[in-house]
């Protein structure tokens, strides 16, 4: 049982290295994967997720007593720790994998965060992440862990509200239909979506400084988790180009070439 | 081949930190001043709000001590740091150099305790704009035949003068000026002091309307009877030549950042230009011509990239050599002319367009070329170069503007502080 004393919150920002935002995305020869020998950087919506974090330190101050960040990932992923560090986080956690090993799944990569949490001696109280990595779009490690961990989660969040001394959370949720707010007990599974804030870039003192900070580096097997992708990649392919449209003359003509295409009213 | 207009970081030879110090620098510049450098161009304005933005980021302090609120780097990540602004604006890096250069590194190597503490703070955390005046109206290449002429009075000095073509004159608080306090003995009486733009009888002319680096607020210092304290000498009295010289060294280095990004974002812009402009059926760099144009493009940036990161890891290392600072700039600035009438040319007619809608670039290499001597090293020569290079582009990407300022030398025929 959790102490339910007027406890500190330590936050977990979970982080993803993914090939930049503003890269062109090339599908290698062989159909199995893209080039990935171009520049790589936070996952946005991750860095969404640790200015979240930080700027909840910001507004409830010394009630949160640690951000802890933590990336899956080949060595140069510590990179993207520093980055984390940089706006703010104060230590890391690095599950190190091998340069040439697949892509983890989100399945796995929600075990190895389980279990990282579990490893650690003073309890989360609550995990911010990206809603979803711009590499794969999978979506999934977010509610995943908290399956997992039998949290409650609050996903596509737009704004989150602590209430540290009664350890629940208001989080205004971005749905199909407009806003939804839901109350969550803590500990809670956030993931950010693009409106939540808008992340801060590391000043150069910032980044020094960040060099100092701690991180704790792990094997998967340290944390008694299989990282072997259960799905098999048959096929890469570019998305099919786009082909131009053609201008009509008249209303009558785009009715009739809408009927043409097989459109029809609903 | 379109991976070459990527900075090539293994080439360039950084650590993994400085790679990091480059990086960092760049997604501030790409957020904070591209999407501005057009507007910033064509209204001739200075983007006085971005001063303090610069402060949070930690670059206008990178040589100075942390005591003042510093970076405690070198000359090499001060480099770095304009050469990136500079991808971005070439005027705004401009007036960048002019104050975490010629200002605050003067003032941080110069001056004493109390006026470190006094003026560092407030130029470092970007509140107060610094600035440099060393050229006169009649005095240019041959700077120590300055005129601004400091008397001793009871406490301090009265100057009397004026000083031409000074970056950020408009704007600053804190200039660090030349002046002559024994006339008689030529470049043996030269003082430097540090000038407050509220300090009686100092007063600015208009506003210069230059044709490149615009945004770059130039303009006349006007001393008329200015009091200035003595312990608003910078140095020693009578021995500011050896302040102004030295100071030349690291200036000419740290320039040299800006040619470089000049170049980069002049040879990114054209790769992709030749790649989408179809002619006869297929991308026009698929053509010899423009592939050697391109070739001849990488390599000028590589070979000057190559110079000047030389020339700063070894300043770092204690080696500060005129020659070698002045060489640095030399060769880049002339290559970044080549580069960016290169460029133009790639872009064919589309390169002489000046204009939102289309996508442009605008070369107007003015070059104020001078052959010069620089009599103290007993060494060769350094050319000045006054230049200024446009990018832009259509809706779907945002202006870049690029106008370099290249002053290889304070002895140049005209133009610099």
């Amino acid at each position: 049982m959790r102490p339910t004393s007027a406890r500190l919150l330590n936050v977990l920002v979970p982080v993803k290295r993914c090939v930049d935002y503003a890269v062109k995305i090339r599908v290698n020869p062989d159909q199995k994967g893209i080039d990935l020998s171009v520049k790589h950087s936070m996952n946005p919506f991750d860095e969404i997720a640790v200015e979240e974090a930080v700027r909840l330190r910001g507004k409830l101050k010394d009630a949160v007593k640690s951000i802890k960040v933590l990336t899956v990932g080949p060595p140069k992923a510590a990179e993207t720790l520093r980055t984390a560090l940089a706006m703010g986080a104060d230590s890391g956690i690095h599950v190190e994998l091998p340069e040439t090993a697949p892509s983890p799944e989100p399945l796995s990569i929600a075990k190895l965060i389980k279990a990282s949490i579990e490893k650690q001696k003073e309890p989360i109280d609550l995990v911010i992440m990206g809603k979803q990595a711009i590499d794969d779009d999978a979506g999934q490690t977010g509610q995943m862990l908290a399956g997992l961990l039998g949290w409650s989660q609050a996903t596509f969040a737009s704004k989150v509200e602590v209430d540290e001394t009664n350890k629940v959370a208001l989080v205004t949720r971005e749905i199909d239909g407009g806003l939804q707010e839901v109350r969550c007990k803590l500990p809670l599974v956030v993931t950010t979506d693009l409106r939540l804030n808008e992340p801060r870039y590391a000043s150069l003192p910032n980044i020094m400084k960040a060099k100092k900070k701690p991180i704790e580096k792990f094997q998967p097997s340290d944390l008694g988790v299989d990282v072997t992708p259960i799905l098999e990649t048959i096929k890469i392919t570019e998305p099919p180009k786009r082909i131009g449209g053609t201008k009509v003359e008249s209303v009558d003509e785009l009715v009739a070439k809408l009927k043409a295409a097989g459109i029809t009213a609903v | 081949m379109r991976l070459v207009s990527h900075y090539n970081a293994s080439l360039a030879g950084l650590t993994e930190e400085q790679a990091e110090f480059r990086q960092a620098v760049h997604q501030f510049a790409e957020k904070e001043i591209t999407p501005r450098a057009a507007e910033i161009d064509r209204t001739n304005t200075f983007p006085m709000d971005l001063w303090e933005k610069f402060g949070d980021m930690g670059l206008l302090g990178i040589t100075a001590s942390s005591e003042y609120g510093g970076l405690d780097q070198g000359y090499f990540q001060h480099t770095l740091v304009m050469e990136e602004l500079s991808r971005a604006s070439g005027s705004v890096a401009l007036s960048y150099g002019a104050h975490s250069n010629l200002c605050v590194n003067q003032i941080h190597r110069w001056g004493t305790a109390e006026q470190k503490a006094k003026y560092l703070p407030d130029l470092i955390s970007g509140k107060k704009v610094g600035s440099l005046a060393m050229s006169e109206p009649g005095s240019g290449s041959d700077v120590v035949s300055m005129k601004l002429k400091a008397v001793k009075v009871d406490g301090g000095w009265k100057l009397n003068g004026n000083k031409f073509w000074i970056t950020n004159g408009p704007v600053a608080s804190t200039l660090v000026v030349y002046a002559k306090t024994s006339p008689e003995k030529g470049s043996k009486g030269i003082t430097a002091f540090v000038i407050e733009k509220d300090f009686e009888g100092f007063s600015t002319h208009q506003k210069l309307d230059k044709f490149g680096m615009r945004g770059s607020d130039t303009c006349e210092l006007v001393f008329e009877n200015c009091i200035v304290p003595d312990e608003n000498v910078l140095g020693t009295v009578d021995k500011g030549a050896a302040v102004l010289m030295s100071g030349l060294d690291l200036e000419r280095l740290v320039l040299s950042g800006g040619p470089l990004g000049i170049m980069q974002a002049a040879f990114d812009y054209a790769l992709d230009y030749v790649h989408e402009r179809h002619q006869f059926g297929q991308p026009i760099g698929t053509f010899q011509l423009m592939q050697g144009k391109i070739a001849d493009m990488y390599t000028k940036l590589t070979a000057s990239r190559s110079l000047v990161y030389a020339v700063g890891r070894a300043c770092d290392n204690g080696h500060v050599s005129r020659r070698d600072c002045a060489s640095a700039i030399l060769y880049s600035t002339e290559k970044a002319v080549e580069v960016a009438l290169e460029a133009m040319q790639c872009l064919g007619g589309n390169g002489y367009i000046n204009g939102n809608a289309t996508r442009v670039v605008r070369v107007p290499p003015s070059a104020e070329m001078t052959e010069m001597s620089t009599p103290t090293s007993g060494y060769g020569y350094s050319r000045l170069w006054t230049y200024g290079l446009d990018l832009a582009s259509d809706e779907t990407r945002q202006f870049r503007h690029y106008a370099v300022p290249i002053r290889p030398t304070r002895r140049g025929g005209g133009g610099g502080p």
